[in-house]
């Protein structure tokens, strides 16, 4: 049967990688290519990048970068940060990403969705759609749209997203566990997968927000950067607790 | 005998540069080309592929591609690997949009999944095991039911059973690989399914 999947989430700015709380206070990490390697070996599931600062900046996406990453991936990719057209979707498969997150730009221009899953299809593109309570906030939070993420996400997978990343900014960095009941709104209103993301801190935060948030998928970095837990010992958890894991 | 060439096809539908890297990685020698005339050159090919089905066999038309492919596999015996819509591309008819002519290979339409009460969320998104079906070399060494990596919205539903390869359990079931002779088929992604994806390709290369 299809299997969950454990995703450890690289978040990248400028020079190095980082982690932050709330989606600030960020602090380096480590380097995007040691982490890949390393994820790389340890036979994760999938991996997403996320170049946190590139639409706040004004960036593209660094594609000389992912290149290199995606040479030394062999597993899943997704990639986001700064992609606001066609072009640069189109852009980053080219260079080996497997999947393109969509953030701000689809909020503002919604047809960069649509044409893109029309011409590269559904399964590649992921909607990225961060909260903060029950609102959406787009440029890396900074921006309140007013708008709750049920409507969003219904939204998004109509114009054609394949999967959507569901990030907390309340729960970032902290720790403390996903927003489950935000993550079980979303997931029961869609049938594309939904990545629960923002607040892992230990194996049962994971299983809980698959249990009760009906989540396809869990992304964590803080806790796979800050503490020993590594995603394979949360997939050995989660399969003792009668989840579908590769192992 | 010195590393395999393998012509890996590019036809504007992306996700070459993973295949290529993956081929490389097993000891062939990949190159890209979207150009009939350099498949002659070739000891194998791949149609790797993401994206919508009429799209792509438009743009294999446009290059005259659909021609050459079909020459060298079936004329000349090239082996031949179609990856996620390559796979879906051999199958006679897609269904995606208006109905579209395939390359024709096998007896099959390529469908869109039918979510089930277990199974309601498309795309297939994610790792799902594969069982071989028949004794195949591009199974060796691969224990049945190893997970490899999916994602997708279509899958190729054949006429019979002659052509089906491999299985997997979503949506009620549907086939994950298809062999017609020399030429295989598969939905999942071996470059992108670590240890056993490379050595799938490392099968093909030896088949």
């Amino acid at each position: 049967m299809l299997k969950i999947r454990v995703i450890p989430t690289l978040l990248h700015k400028s020079f190095g990688l980082v982690k932050g709380v709330h989606f600030d206070s960020r602090r380096a990490v480590g380097s995007p290519m040691q982490a890949v390697k390393v994820y790389n070996l340890r036979n994760v599931d999938e991996l997403v990048f996320l170049d946190v600062t590139a639409t706040a900046e004004g960036r593209r996406p660094d594609l000389e970068l992912i290149d290199e990453l995606a040479d030394e991936c062999f597993m899943p990719l997704a990639v986001g940060g700064g992609v606001g057209s066609v072009d640069d979707v189109r852009a980053l498969l080219g260079v080996g990403a497997d999947k393109v997150v969509i953030g701000t730009a689809a909020l503002r221009t919604p047809d960069v969705i649509r044409e893109s899953a029309d011409r590269f299809g559904s399964q590649c593109i992921v909607v990225s759609i961060d909260t903060r309570g029950d609102e959406v906030c787009t440029k890396s939070g900074r921006v309140p749209t007013g708008r709750d993420p049920v409507d969003v996400a219904q939204a998004v997978e109509e114009l054609g997203a394949g999967e959507i990343l569901l990030q907390s900014i309340d729960e970032d960095g902290v720790m403390k566990g996903y927003d489950v009941d935000t993550v079980a709104r979303v997931s029961a209103a869609v049938s594309i997968p939904v990545i629960a993301s923002g607040g892992a801190g230990s194996f049962a935060h994971m299983a809980e927000v698959l249990r009760d948030g009906g989540a396809s998928a869990v992304a964590a970095a803080s806790m796979f950067h800050f503490t020993e837990q590594t995603p394979m010992e949360a997939k050995h958890y989660l399969a003792e607790h009668g989840f579908p894991v590769r192992v | 005998m010195g590393a395999q060439r393998v012509a890996i096809i590019d036809y504007g539908m992306c996700n070459l540069d993973s295949v290529r890297r993956a081929f490389e990685e097993v000891g062939a020698r990949p190159y890209v080309t979207d150009d009939p005339g350099d498949l002659d050159a070739a000891d194998r090919i791949v149609l790797p592929g993401v994206g919508a089905f009429p799209d792509a066999m438009q743009l294999l038309r446009a290059r005259g591609l659909d021609e050459a492919l079909a020459k060298q596999v079936w004329d000349e015996g090239a082996p031949f690997l179609g990856v996620c819509l390559g796979m879906q591309l051999m199958a006679a008819v897609g269904q995606e949009g208006e109905p579209t002519d395939g390359l024709g290979w096998i007896d099959a339409r390529c469908e869109r999944f039918v979510p089930t009460e277990a199974d309601r969320r498309v795309p297939h998104v994610g790792w799902n095991d594969v069982t071989p079906q028949v004794d195949s070399p591009l199974f060796a060494g691969i224990p049945p039911g190893t997970d490899f990596y999916f994602v997708h919205s279509f899958h190729v539903a054949c006429a019979d059973g002659a052509s089906v390869l491999a299985t997997t359990p979503y949506c009620g079931g549907f086939t994950s690989a298809v062999q017609r002779g020399h030429a295989f088929g598969v939905q999942f992604h071996p470059e992108k399914s670590q240890r056993f994806g490379l050595r799938l390709l490392e099968n093909f290369l030896a088949a």
